[in-house]
């Protein structure tokens, strides 16, 4: 073996960790219990014998009725909460008839044009019974209106209407491209959100601050420096509003990427829990404790699967997986085999919702909290990847801080460049892909894949005919018009964009008015 | 010689610029000169960018399921403008019983996340070379 040997994020390993590896390192200050500062161990005291984490596949497509099907599937297999992925038109504010949608109706997630079309998904799942997330972004204040009102429509008490929208607009101009309007006025729209959620809807988590940094390249400790980097400039935007950090910070809920390298993520979750509680008690000076807990979630896959042998890649997620439950998040998205090659079959949907209730129910993972705090390697990795962490950190606040990072391409460049530096120490084989660049087999294995039906387009197109038929237009057009008015004038947009749903406003229609009054961004297109 | 001349574009709404960038850097490293156009470039806008940069080959990355309708619009739209000669090749999340249409659309090689950037380089350089001799 080499003895050079690093981990993602450039940390070396040793061969052997030993007590005086910690040096003068004390469990009070460094752990303390689950559920004290600074959470290294976890957020709670009893971690999952209180409340096992959520399992929340992602799932969607097609038309409203497909994706209240497969939600329907789901829930009976015993998922236990809801992850509705949207298709790019939807994310982009284009409805199913825009010329730019062609093609793309329905096909990475589902079509939702209208309060219509929020009102078929959920048909027949009670909203005071599940929680559901929303991967929406740029529309992500139309969606959430929309599903306000559904939960209005369903008798559900506001008090009991409790999801997430991401609604992190940062991460995509920086590494997801889901964006539409320059930075400021999405900020503004991140922030209407926010307030809006802490006056009517409590149970809401009006953002998941997001890693889609670490997909597009990132190591796993900047992955957590530019998130959290989001998080703080989040904070400051709310301030700035006049809200106060403790009726918020609360809220502010957490997305993250987990691969197959262990060790490297269960130490990345505890040095961030660590690092957010620090920040958020002494530089904001949060007085709650709930507001310096970073709740979690995260995706295992990604990335990290491979197109070839893809069995393969039940594996990967699996590992990942426990390393997540090794790491205490709140909530758990296991990604299909085929993820490379499509949108996930009921099969393969079903085989990763199955890793996770392995991990939960048959391994003794769930059993006990942080059940990896003590390890010298976790702990010592744990203090490394801290250390790492805030260095990444204090670069970008040196420069200005996430906003002015993203506006001079900084950080994009900086994660184009590990992607390719990825690529190349792959085609070196010098970081192994089972499959890829080390036992590979020449007879590829074929998988079932999902058939993406055309006709879903032309469906969707159809059902919003009828509804733009059906509807009282005039109603929609005064909506509409105070909608533009309060964006040009200021105030928050939720009570606008309320209004605008409940007159079957679509996504198109809001998210139009919204682009004339603020534009549109244009991205760097270095690389 | 002029280098060799690609483009590099994100046609559709799909965000997912990490395969073209990394493509777009090998390229560059490769000799070529890379124009990347960025992310939800339309068809037209392509076309437009390609012919008027006079690149040697197209080079498009799609994740999000739409590369069917993107390439027969493509293939349509190099016809109207005399230029069906431009070679086009294709990456990103494309199954494999897609590969026989895409070929109907013109798509001179499809490539995916198992290809090797030597593999990929090497295909794009035989493909720009092929198109120059033939102008």
């Amino acid at each position: 073996m080499k003895d050079d040997i690093e981990t993602r994020s450039g940390i070396k390993i040793r061969e052997l960790y030993r007590p005086a590896d910690l040096g003068s390192w004390r469990y009070e200050a460094k752990l303390g219990d689950p559920g004290q500062y600074p959470f290294t161990r976890g957020i709670y005291p009893n971690m999952y014998r209180g409340k096992l984490w959520t399992m929340r596949q992602y799932a969607g497509f097609g038309t409203a009725r497909e994706t209240n099907q497969r939600f329907r599937y789901l829930l009976k297999e015993g998922q236990t909460g809801l992850s509705v992925a949207l298709d790019l038109p939807t994310q982009l504010g284009y409805d199913a008839d825009a010329p730019e949608a062609e093609g793309e109706v329905g096909r990475v997630g589902v079509s939702i044009c209208s309060l219509e079309d929020m009102e078929t998904v959920f048909e027949g799942i009670p909203l005071g019974e599940v929680t559901t997330s929303f991967t929406i972004n740029a529309t992500a204040t139309i969606l959430l209106a929309m599903y306000q009102v559904v939960a209005e429509k369903q008798g559900v008490p506001r008090d009991r209407v409790a999801g997430t929208i991401q609604n992190d607009l940062l991460k995509e101009f920086g590494a997801r491209g889901a964006w539409i309007f320059p930075i400021e006025p999405s900020l503004r729209l991140v922030v209407d959100a926010i307030e809006h959620c802490t006056r009517e809807l409590p149970r809401w988590n009006p953002i998941s601050i997001a890693s889609h940094f670490r997909d597009a390249g990132a190591t796993p400790a900047e992955e957590m420096a530019y998130t959290l980097s989001d998080g703080r400039a989040y904070v400051h935007a709310c301030l700035a509003r006049g809200l106060e950090v403790d009726a918020f910070a609360p809220r502010l809920s957490f997305f993250f990427y987990t691969y197959t390298n262990f060790f490297e993520e269960v130490a990345k979750y505890r040095a961030g829990r660590r690092i957010w509680a620090r920040l958020l008690r002494d530089e904001f000076g949060a007085k709650s404790p709930e507001s310096w807990r970073l709740r979690a979630a995260c995706v295992c896959g990604g990335h990290s699967l491979t197109k070839a042998e893809p069995l393969n890649n039940i594996a990967r997620t699996t590992i990942e997986t426990m390393a997540v439950a090794a790491a205490g998040l709140q909530s758990v998205f296991t990604a299909a085999y085929d993820e490379a090659f499509a949108i996930p079959t009921e099969l393969s949907a079903r085989t990763a919702l199955r890793v996770q209730q392995i991990v939960a129910y048959e391994t003794d993972l769930a059993t006990t909290c942080d059940p990896l705090g003590g390890s010298w390697f976790v702990e010592k990795l744990t203090d490394e990847m801290e250390q790492k962490i805030e260095s990444v950190m204090q670069d970008i606040e040196a420069r200005g801080g996430m906003v002015a990072c993203l506006q001079s391409g900084y950080v994009q460049r900086l994660i184009g460049r590990r992607a390719y530096e990825w690529e190349q120490k792959v085609a070196a084989g010098e970081q192994p892909v089972i499959g890829v660049n080390r036992f590979r087999t020449e007879k590829d294995q074929d998988v079932e894949i999902h058939d993406a039906d055309p006709a879903l387009e032309k469906a969707q197109r159809e059902r919003l005919a009828g509804l733009r038929g059906r509807r009282d237009g005039a109603a929609v057009e005064r909506a509409l018009a105070d909608l533009e008015r309060t964006a040009r004038e200021g105030g928050n947009l939720m009570p606008s964009i309320l209004a605008a749903v409940r007159a079957y406003a679509t996504t198109g229609e809001i998210a139009g008015r919204l682009r004339r009054v603020f534009g549109e961004y244009h991205p760097p297109t270095d690389f | 010689m002029r280098r060799l001349r690609v483009l590099v574009g994100k046609p559709g709404l799909d965000g997912h610029d990490r395969g073209a960038k990394v493509i777009a850097a090998a390229l560059r490293d490769a000799g070529f000169e890379v124009v990347y156009t960025g992310l939800r470039s339309s068809v037209d806008a392509l076309v437009a960018a390609a012919l008027q940069e006079d690149v040697d080959l197209i080079g498009l990355s799609v994740l999000s399921g739409a590369h069917l309708s993107i390439a027969e619009k493509l293939a349509q739209r190099l016809a109207e403008r005399g230029a069906a000669g431009l070679p086009v090749v294709m990456g990103g999340v494309i199954p494999r019983r897609d590969h026989a249409a895409l070929r109907g659309h013109g798509i001179a090689a499809i490539f995916g996340q198992d290809d090797s950037i030597q593999s990929i380089v090497d295909q794009c350089r035989q493909l720009a070379e092929q198109a120059r001799r033939s102008q």
